[in-house]
């Protein structure tokens, strides 16, 4: 059996899970960190 | 006690009350973030072209070793980030500082998702090396619980956050959840299992450097990439916080 469709499978769901993961805490930092940072009203 | 003992805690707590207060945790977190993070991918970057094009394939698995290279980063994050949640879990009930539940619920969520990684990508590795996606044995249950078991905690953090709760109902939940950490490590041990024994100990590896060393690279920085993510969850939590707290003083 070609076992490389298995490899690339586990390697592109984990580098995705990653970056979609980071993506997502990333926005909600700068996001809630910005809103803190505008001058009250 | 002796006095290096004592002396030890007391630098130790020092240490941990000094990190609760959230304005020096901020001062430190914040340039803290992008480092963790940027040598956390650099790592792995490296790591992923060593594992995929510079190590010879296995004797016996062929190429599906090189999902090693992942697998155990995840299996290590899912099994690290919930000593995480339970740690933070003792922190807050002992000493009650904020910060340390906070610390639990960032973790949570990427250590769910490294549990399930571990799952899915030992499943992707047992269909060509054992010739099965899924087998009933004690270390892939005992995982499949945590998954499980991190699932839960996130709800009822939630449900807790949302109703005005303290955090005790989450943190004992948080410590209680950690017995299956011993039994996922020494399932492999207690049962006869699929899935093999430790590869790796204190003592040595079993596994040939010529294959093992890129996961050096992957383990170290999967590991800063986590601790990145978790930082930005406590800021991002840290944030909404102090949002939440300026509108209700202004409907005050």
């Amino acid at each position: 059996m070609n076992a490389w469709p298995f490899v690339i499978a586990a390697w592109a769901l984990t580098l995705s899970a990653s970056v979609i993961v980071a993506a997502i805490s990333w926005r909600a930092m700068r996001r809630a960190e910005t809103e803190t940072e505008r001058p009250k009203r | 006690m002796d006095f290096a003992g004592n002396l030890a805690y007391r630098v130790h707590v020092t240490t941990l009350h000094a990190l609760a207060n959230p304005a020096r945790f901020l001062k430190i977190a914040k340039p803290l973030t992008p480092a963790l993070f940027w040598t956390g991918v650099a790592l792995i970057a490296i790591g992923a072209w060593a594992g995929l094009t510079q190590t010879p394939p296995d004797y016996l698995q062929g190429e599906s070793v090189r999902i090693l290279y992942i697998h155990v980063p995840t299996a290590w994050l899912g099994m690290g980030g919930w000593s995480g949640v339970a740690i933070s879990s003792i922190v807050y009930l002992v000493w009650r500082h904020p910060l340390a539940s906070i610390a639990a619920r960032a973790i949570a969520l990427p250590g769910a998702l490294f549990a399930g990684l571990c799952l899915a990508t030992g499943s992707i590795w047992g269909r060509p090396t054992w010739g099965t996606w899924w087998q009933w044995d004690g270390r892939l249950t005992s995982m499949l619980l945590l998954f499980f078991v991190y699932l839960a905690y996130i709800a009822l953090a939630r449900a807790d956050a949302e109703r005005g709760g303290d955090g005790r109902i989450p943190a004992l939940f948080g410590i209680a959840g950690s017995i299956l950490l011993p039994i996922i490590r020494y399932s492999v041990v207690w049962w006869n299992t699929l899935h093999q024994g430790a590869s790796i100990t204190l003592s040595g590896s079993s596994i040939d450097n010529a294959i093992l060393w890129p996961l050096a690279f992957t383990l170290t920085g999967f590991s800063l990439f986590f601790g990145g993510i978790v930082l930005m969850r406590m800021r991002a939590m840290l944030a909404t916080q102090r949002i939440e707290a300026r509108m209700r003083r202004l409907a005050a």
